[in-house]
């Protein structure tokens, strides 16, 4: 089989950050070089199967850290096959899946089964996360040795926070002798129970029950404690507010393995955009204040948050036709995450290498991945995209089973053309 | 004179002259209330629907008196022994609802936000009654009637809102209302019972009874819930009489002429002593009772006749 050559083609680099123009080279299914003499160019169009991209940017393929599949218990919200289908089309080549699922992914079997799943429908990469604890209960620790041979790539109650310290510290410390990773939902839980908004003029004035920002911080700082304590590797799944950051920078600092990640929908909306009552806006933690938003662009660009995610979580209409305080949380977000973050890009906030280095090149290096990149060698992982493509967003056009997005009648700029696995196209607009 | 809503779902959407409007006209069903017949036609041929999710006995009473001197068909349903038990939607009770055609929906609801997204749903007007910590129209309505009648009018004047803040959607509606019309607010109360960004508020804050009364003209008293009392949010019921409590030596701080208010029912001794709610020359408690009525009527008259597609201009 002949070498595939993509030139005319923005190959954007988030390891060097920068973006130039070329050509890649790919070959078995892996970036065999890339190539920007044009001399070179020419030589290599007659040699290989060549295709011309016509200035579209090449990226690595977005790994999204914290995706939620209805697989076990809830298909009718999403399914693999679904979720696999959003996440190509939203250039995601790798799904890093929750295990809040029903039953938690909380057994080697239960593992088994969805990676089963997974492999059979799914045409991106899939690679699950386990519970951290049974039933995610936080009472007692999972068989994570089990789970890390059964192909666990981290340990997560996702946002059920483990309360007791005791049985956290020692979960930690046994994920630390494993070498495994474990993320944590940084919030104090007894603060935050019954939260629906975050606490300020605008959760008052529209009577939601509300959460101070700083249980973020204190559920960080607490943490960032037991991470001293036991040595683990830790990711905080969503850093949101500014009161976090300082916290965040000093356990950097001091030479902790600490990573942090921030969801597509805090680093491009706030609290305002609930406006009356709209529950597609519901997130956990809730939407913050523009201050906070922008705080936490502001750590994204200095690489003080290192990893961009979707938390993508399908809901159906049923469970977000309610009144806010009752409604389900979570949006859907594998495939509208490029293009939504490409507003801040449009608005001059981020560079498109920052942005990658967030959604593709960080997570992989967080999960000891080697895709995410474009070097010779990695796996031909690739999104190709056209960024300037205006369109506006129709939920009941998305792959999703669950079409609970916020950006509904959105007007967005940018659109994946397509979605490259080991170099076998997956998505094709 | 105009009054533009479709609803009335709150206080926040209103401008300051419907609020003129509506309060004009609830003027004149004072006057119709207080005679011996007092019956109108404003809603004859209307049905009205008082959808309670939430116990209600003064609201609900006060709303079903107010349909039936306007002729209205006045249907009340108590939505917690109802199909709400049995797992229905809110939505779905709403679409049942809608399909028996009412015309005016009055609803109250536990959850903040639960009315306007009924009233996404329904082809009739729907009156807010209260949802959640939200907002309460009718309440903040009828005590601006009651302070325009007491004081002459509803602007510069020096208003303490007092007790529990953060619970309360009737101080949300009153310090919308109240602002919309131009006077200073002050909120007096413990920290705890303050919501989340009262900076932002624009109303004077104060955890000091004696201070927060100084010279004021009106005294809101706000109820303070009975689960909210031991232990959670202040330490007992005794220490917040004795510091948040209206009594005659509070009250003095006030102006001489200062009224007070209180939304009832009333916690005597506790938020209240007994005497000044009592007091024929300063409380005004029972007024607005009476002007719950009439604001209702007049609340439920204009969006009638913007139901009807009447024209809105008024004759007051």
């Amino acid at each position: 089989m002949k070498d595939t050559l993509l030139y005319n083609a923005r190959l954007i680099d988030p390891e060097a950050g920068t973006v130039s123009e070329g050509a890649l080279l790919l070959s078995g299914g892996r970036i065999k070089a890339i190539v920007t003499s044009a001399d070179e160019i020419a030589t290599l169009q007659g040699q290989t199967e060549a295709r011309d991209l016509n200035g579209a940017h090449v990226a690595p393929g977005i790994v999204d850290l914290g995706v939620k599949v209805g697989e076990p218990g809830e298909r009718h919200k999403e399914s693999f096959k679904t979720a696999g289908m959003a996440a190509a089309a939203g250039g995601v080549t790798t799904m890093v899946t929750r295990p809040d699922t029903s039953p938690a992914i909380d057994t080697p079997e239960v593992l088994e089964f969805i990676r089963r799943r997974a492999n059979e429908t799914a045409p991106v990469n899939v690679l699950p996360m386990a519970a951290l604890t049974k039933g995610r209960e936080g009472r007692e620790m999972t068989e994570l040795g089990f789970l890390l041979d059964a192909g666990a790539v981290a340990f997560t109650d996702c946002d059920r926070v483990v309360t007791d310290t005791k049985v956290l510290s020692r979960a930690m410390g046994y994920a630390r002798s494993l070498g495994a990773l474990v993320m944590g939902h940084p919030q104090e839980p007894i603060l935050s129970k019954g939260a629906a908004a975050s606490s300020g003029k605008f959760a008052s004035l529209r009577g939601l029950p509300a959460v101070s920002p700083m249980a973020e911080r204190m559920g960080l700082d607490r943490d960032i404690a037991l991470v001293e304590m036991t040595g683990v590797s830790y990711h905080a799944d969503q850093i949101t507010t500014a009161r976090a950051l300082p916290a965040l920078e000093r356990a950097k600092n001091n030479g902790f393995d600490v990573t942090a990640g921030i969801s597509m929908h805090h680093l491009t909306l706030n609290e305002m955009d609930v406006a009356d009552y709209r529950t597609f806006f519901k997130v956990k933690p809730p939407l913050r204040s523009e201050d906070d938003r922008q705080a936490v662009l502001e750590a994204l660009r200095t690489g003080l948050i290192d990893v961009i995610g979707s938390f993508h979580t399908p809901q159906d209409e049923e469970s977000k036709r309610l009144p806010f305080e009752e409604a389900a949380s979570g949006a859907v977000g594998l495939e509208t995450m490029l293009p939504v973050l490409l507003r801040l890009y449009h608005a001059g906030e981020v560079d498109l290498p920052t942005l990658f280095r967030g959604l593709s090149l960080n997570p992989a290096k967080r999960l000891g991945l080697d895709c995410g990149r474009l070097s010779a060698g990695a796996p031909a992982d690739l999104v190709i995209f056209d960024a300037d493509k205006p369109f506006i967003l129709d939920r009941f056009k998305l792959q999703s089973k669950s079409k609970n997005t916020p950006f509904d009648g959105a007007r967005l700029q940018g659109k994946v053309l397509q979605t490259l696995v080991a170099g076998t196209p997956v998505w094709s607009a | 004179m105009r009054f533009d809503q479709r609803h009335l779902l709150g206080i926040e959407p209103l401008r300051p002259d419907e609020i003129t409007t509506l309060l004009d006209l609830a003027d004149r069903y004072v006057t119709l209330s207080r005679q011996r017949e007092k019956h109108a036609s404003a809603l004859a041929g209307l049905t009205q629907i008082n959808m309670f999710f939430e116990n209600s006995t003064r609201t609900q009473s006060s709303f079903e008196l107010a349909g039936k001197r306007l002729g209205a068909d006045v249907m009340n349903m108590s939505m917690q022994a109802s199909s709400i038990k049995k797992g229905e939607t809110l939505i779905d009770t709403a679409l049942t609802l809608n399909a028996m055609h009412p015309d005016l929906l009055v609803v109250r609801h536990p959850h903040s936000g639960a009315v306007d997204l009924l009233a996404q749903k329904v082809n009739c007007a729907v009156i807010n009654a209260g949802d959640g910590k939200h907002e309460h129209p009718t309440q903040a309505l009828l005590d601006a009637q009651t302070i325009r009648r007491a004081k002459g009018r509803l602007h510069r004047l020096n208003i303490a809102i007092c007790g529990d803040i953060a619970h309360s959607r009737v101080a949300r509606s009153n310090l919308l209302l109240l602002h919309k019309m131009e006077n200073r607010i002050r909120l007096v109360g413990p920290s705890t019972l303050m919501p989340s960004g009262i900076a932002d508020f624009g109303a004077e804050v104060y955890d000091d009874m004696a201070e927060g009364l100084k010279d004021v003209d009106v005294v809101m008293m706000l109820r303070l819930q009975k689960e909210r009392m031991d232990g959670g949010f202040i330490p007992s019921e005794r220490e917040y009489y004795h510091r948040w409590g209206l009594d005659a030596e509070k009250l003095a701080h006030a102006k001489p002429d200062a009224i007070v208010m209180h939304p009832g029912p009333m916690n005597r001794g506790v938020e209240i002593d007994g005497t000044i709610a009592d007091d024929i020359n300063r409380s005004v408690i029972q007024e607005q009772v009476e002007m719950g009525v009439a604001v209702r009527m007049a609340a439920m008259d204009l969006l009638a006749r913007n139901l009807r597609a009447r024209p809105t201009e008024l004759a007051v």
